[in-house]
């Protein structure tokens, strides 16, 4: 259990007050998480103590601030239950992380006829890469589609993960719609097929344990600012021994062993992947998030997620004839985010509603613009749930939504 | 209360709007058309005109799937953009652009529109900006196509 409102105190952004002094009620972290005191200190702590390039000076700083820049990567590591910090790259955020494996490992190891298997569930950048990979090596990309509940519809999988598939790229736990995916399942078939398996982490490394070596993937995802830490840090997994033969992405200074006018050689793992100077504070202000997770526990984290979702399933059945709520309805199979949709209230409409009210939530397509579609409506509204959020504030939501409803529902009077 | 504030955006004039968009019907005798998308809410304008043997606009068509803000600009602009000639409505368009951007000149112009005065508690919302003016982009592209624009 969370104690909730100890933790609230920790973010100093909850006690902001919008609009006309409205307490807010922050429903949006899915797009970017609150950070607590601990990790905008961490940054100022680097700022004003030992800032300096990592990995170059001889003097007290740079050492300093490499062995806390690399104090942070061992943080990563241990967190995702990675063979050693050797394996962890940073990025600025998941979708360069994605990027980063469609040019390099894939453009080794796709060719003409290979087929490159996502789901149906996948944010815009685990589906636009691999579009462009397909499409440049002649190969196919298949997608898993959805039941019903839009959950993955596994009938046809032994098909669609046959020995041509090369790679699986899946996104473990849906932004849009809160679903969880099987992936350890799912990377077990890609395994007895000899294809490599990708793991879109960005909603699911923030909110539940998350184990590499339990999942077994060879590639893993995930960005700081969704997790507490600072935006612009991202994280790249990669198996070892993928790792140790993939070609680097951007070259130039600190990824290389020896230069000459005509040739290089490269830096050992993970450096020869990190040209240039990296986000130093970013890395250090994700190393803090870690640590205000790891002292809360990942699965506390989950388990209060759930409970919010649960809360918010129950209340939303007063609901249930007009609005439509998206994605599979056991919490064990789905949390973190409700998305929902009522045919009388537009999203923006009722995001501007809840606006007012000091709620701030996400409308539109989240980035998911195909699995929109294919729920037929032009966008959703979402609330999304983190571990300083409270049933109050679920509750606070559901009137909200009433409220909405009475301006623009059913053709009735104006404000209500 | 934080919805008083709301009604600012939110007009009566605006919901009734929404609830009774003018001219919804789809022209099957039209001169031109013009559509427009805003790809990141999913809203979707599809306008028709038709005109007489001066030019004037008579007849306005407009369909599509949109937020309260979208829908009712659409059916205001509809209804405003009858009996003009594309000179009137483009003056119209462009005072309609400038209002949503702040300018304090079209502010005090007196719109002869009445109902689209009401457009003005838009401009507290940056972010619904566009949806007012999707309709007016495809009455821009529906203009353009025609040989006297």
């Amino acid at each position: 259990m969370l104690d909730v409102s100890k933790i609230r105190e920790d973010f100093p952004i909850l006690s902001k007050k919008v609009y006309d002094g409205q307490p807010l009620i922050w429903l949006d972290s899915a797009a970017t998480s609150q950070k607590p005191r601990s990790v905008i200190q961490s940054i100022v702590d680097y700022y004003e103590g030992f800032n300096a390039n990592v990995h170059r000076g001889v003097h007290a700083l740079s050492i300093e601030s490499t062995a806390a820049f690399e104090d942070a990567r061992q943080k990563v590591a241990d967190f995702i239950g990675a063979e050693s910090s050797e394996c962890i790259i940073w990025t600025r955020n998941t979708t360069e992380s994605i990027n980063l494996v469609a040019h390099t490992w894939a453009q080794e190891n796709i060719h003409a006829g290979d087929e490159i298997l996502v789901t149906a569930l996948e944010h815009h950048s685990n589906l636009v890469p691999w579009q462009k990979v397909a499409r440049d090596k002649k190969a196919t990309l298949r997608i898993i589609p959805l039941a019903k509940d839009q959950s993955l519809d596994l009938s046809e999988i032994d098909t669609l993960i046959n020995p041509r598939t090369k790679l699986v790229a899946m996104v473990q736990k849906s932004n849009s719609i809160g679903t969880t995916n099987p992936v350890k399942e799912l990377a077990a078939k890609a395994r007895a097929v000899g294809a490599a398996v990708l793991v879109d982490g960005a909603q699911s490394v923030p909110h539940m344990p998350v184990d590499v070596a339990d999942i077994d993937c060879d590639f893993l995802a995930f960005s700081g600012h969704k997790m507490l830490g600072p935006t612009g840090i991202g994280v790249l997994y990669v198996k070892h021994d993928i790792l140790e033969r993939m070609e680097p992405f951007l070259r130039g200074g600190d990824m290389v062993l020896e230069v000459s006018y005509e040739d290089a050689s490269w830096n050992s793992l993970p450096w020869r992947f990190e040209a240039g100077t990296p986000n130093m504070a970013g890395a250090i202000g994700m190393g803090a998030a870690i640590d205000y997770l790891n002292g809360l526990g990942m699965e506390n984290v989950r388990d209060h997620d759930i409970q919010l979702t649960k809360h918010a399933l129950d209340s939303f059945k007063e609901l249930e004839e007009e609005l439509e709520i998206y994605g599979p309805k056991d919490p064990a199979l789905r949390s973190g985010v409700v998305s929902f949709h009522h045919p009388d209230v537009h999203p923006h409409d009722l995001g501007t509603v809840l606006d007012r009210r000091g709620i701030a939530i996400r409308t539109g397509h989240h980035c998911t613009m195909p699995l929109v579609r294919s729920l037929g409506v032009p966008a959703t509204a979402r609330a999304s749930f983190y571990l300083y959020n409270t049933n109050e504030e679920v509750d606070a939501l559901l009137d909200g939504i009433k409220e909405a409803l009475r301006y623009f529902g059913n053709g009735a009077g104006t404000a209500g | 209360m934080a919805l008083e504030r709301l009604d600012d955006l939110y007009r009566d004039a605006i919901l009734e709007h929404r609830r009774n968009p003018r001219n919804a019907d789809k022209l099957e005798d039209f001169d031109t058309t013009g559509d427009a998308v805003n790809p990141f809410c999913g809203d979707e304008i599809h306008l028709q005109l038709k005109q007489d043997d001066k030019g004037r606009i008579t007849a306005v068509g407009l369909q599509g799937e949109g937020c309260s803000i979208n829908r009712a600009s659409g059916s205001m602009m509809s209804e405003a953009a009858k009996g003009k000639t594309p000179t009137e409505i483009r003056a119209l368009t462009d005072w309609v652009r400038k209002l949503m951007q702040g300018d304090p000149e079209a502010e005090s112009q007196l719109s002869p529109e009445g109902d689209l005065r009401n457009l003005f508690g838009v401009r507290e919302y940056p972010i619904r900006i566009k949806c007012a003016l999707l309709p007016w982009s495809a009455l821009d592209e529906a203009l353009s196509k025609l040989s006297d624009g």
